[in-house]
């Protein structure tokens, strides 16, 4: 048997290695992690014949160039880029076959941030509870890619893949996320909340797979005291002391001690993964299932009831 | 920690707020530390005799528990919170874990000052108690323990550390914690343990979780 194992040959801004991350840690202050765009990350896994957790790469707008030591099969989805196999032109979206001691290209990302890079067999690093994602808040898992990093390689179970295409979305020109307020929404301004909701915000460059943050509006808080840490979930609206938004990805911390007003639609976190510094983002409230949160353009001047009227949750739908 | 529950007392259900969050969590506010920690004692054993409350994450916090990635309708879990019978915390369900310390913390002596008393002092009174694991956070294996009462809370340090060492233990608020590995730090370090709070190769990974009692033992004295 040859030797199943990639060679890095070009780490690239950010490679780090995902799966669909570590849920169900969070009471011990582990962060969920995982890919971050995890519909392309799990259609580059299809496309290579592998199971949906199979870890693969996750890649940061300039790619990462790898030798296969075995002849593999890979794909390449998420942030669109140029695929090259020893120089010559091969597929985005579909699978490649790459001879043992080829180089693979992954080029920078022509739009969107993250790609995703699966390899028949997947990588078989060493999982950490039950996950081989890098978890950059916390540490865990493999440290991100270095020149020269060794990945060793799964067992391929078939040379082909049951897809060779699979649709994906444009990485977004503008960001738009749905969002449910609450659950701190009250520790806010009325003023704030139409802010949020009303007007635009652009990605910070300062983003990465702990939060998108933002640049723009400020969110000024109704309660300025502070808030004892709670549980946060993923796509949570954070607002620091200097009140821009910061949108929880999956690194995200377990705790914190800055109030949530809003809470973005898991559906929507994978636009906001691709979505480059300077990225318009607006935040359109969904709020579908509770009828107390929806209020006539006329009734906006009153802050929902004020802190205090929250009533429990309760009624039906859910 | 606000005296607000009675010690021995069943909490009533009325000083619970249940917060929806998103669209499948929903955020459990009580009146204080003890109700939280009871609440989450409460669910965990619910949660072993199976069925309620099926959810991907159970996260307790400063006065919050979390109910993360529920795959029953929201409104029923909430009906069904709302109504729970919650014992208070039972006092000896886990067993003690025993961290051996030693008071060399830097700040040990600003710490000792602010409870007007000598270093030695300060390192009794804090050995001499029973902890409680009231949540993690800050990083895997990080525990905010719960025991210190409540004159003895301590401000954070006005400038963060950019390095606090692993193992140094320290003060924060009403809290004491450990710092499981090295990283930046805001708390007050009082002392120091060569117990490992976090191993990726260990099962369980982390030493403490919530709920847990915890000692401090002291080490390289005769005390």
């Amino acid at each position: 048997m040859t030797d199943r194992a990639l060679v890095v040959v070009r780490a690239g801004a950010l490679t780090t290695v995902q799966d669909r991350g570590r849920p169900g840690h969070a009471h011990l202050g582990v962060p969920p992690s995982g890919m971050l765009d995890a519909p392309a990350g799990l259609l580059a896994n299809r496309l290579v014949g592998n199971a949906p957790g199979s870890a693969l790469l996750e890649t940061t707008l300039n790619g990462v160039a790898l030798r296969p030591r075995c002849a593999v099969t890979i794909a390449v989805t998420g942030a669109p880029c140029p695929v090259t196999v020893d120089g010559r032109p091969a597929a985005w979206g579909a699978p490649v076959r790459v001879p043992a001691g080829a180089l693979l290209d992954v080029g920078t990302a022509t739009s969107g941030v993250r790609s995703y890079v699966a390899v028949s067999g997947g990588l078989d690093v060493d999982p950490v509870l039950g996950s081989r994602a890098t978890d950059l808040l916390s540490g865990l898992g493999p440290p991100p890619l270095t020149d020269g990093t060794v990945l060793p390689l799964g067992p391929a179970h078939s040379l082909y893949a049951p897809v060779d295409m699979g649709p994906q979305p444009a990485p977004p020109g503008e960001l738009v996320l749905r969002i449910t307020l609450g659950p701190r929404h009250d520790w806010f301004t009325p003023t704030a909340l139409r802010t949020l909701t009303t007007r635009t915000f652009h990605v910070s460059t300062t983003s990465n797979r702990i939060g998108l943050r933002t640049e723009g509006p400020r969110l000024d808080r109704a309660i300025p005291h502070e808030l004892p840490s709670e549980g946060l979930v993923l796509g949570a609206v954070q607002v620091p002391p200097n009140g821009r938004p910061v949108i929880f990805l999956a690194d995200h911390p377990t705790t914190g001690g800055y109030p949530v007003v809003a809470v973005v639609h898991p559906r929507d976190l994978p636009s906001a993964a691709q979505a480059t510094p300077g990225t318009p983002v607006r935040f359109v409230d969904s709020a579908p299932t509770q009828p107390r949160r929806r209020l006539r353009r006329s009734e906006r001047s009153s802050d929902e009831g004020g802190p205090g009227a929250k009533p429990p949750v309760s009624g039906r739908g859910g | 920690m606000s005296g607000h529950s009675t010690a021995g007392a069943h909490s009533p259900a009325s000083t619970r707020r249940i917060l929806p969050v998103g669209h499948d969590a929903l955020l459990v506010e009580l009146a204080d530390g003890t109700e939280a920690q009871a609440l989450h004692a409460e669910l965990v054993r619910l949660r072993a005799q199976g069925g309620f409350p099926a959810v991907r994450e159970l996260v307790p916090a400063a006065r919050t528990v979390l109910l993360d990635g529920l795959s029953e309708p929201r409104a029923e879990v909430a009906a069904r919170l709302a109504a729970l019978d919650v014992p208070p915390v039972p006092a000896a369900t886990h067993e003690v874990i025993e961290l051996p310390v030693r008071y060399d913390g830097p700040d040990l002596p600003e710490v000792a000052a602010l409870w007007s008393v000598s270093t030695a002092e300060a390192a009794r009174i804090h050995s001499s108690l029973e902890f409680r694991v009231a949540f993690c956070g800050f990083a895997p294996g990080f525990g905010y323990l719960t025991g210190l009462p409540e004159r003895y809370a301590v401000p954070r340090r006005a400038t963060p550390r950019a390095a606090v060492p692993a193992g140094a233990v320290a003060l924060a608020g009403p809290y004491t914690g450990v710092y499981p590995r090295s990283s930046p730090g805001g708390w007050q370090l009082i002392g120091s343990t060569d117990a490992i709070l976090w191993d990726d190769t260990r099962t369980p990974a982390a030493l403490l979780s919530p709920g847990a009692r915890v000692r401090f033992r002291v080490i390289g004295e005769a005390a």
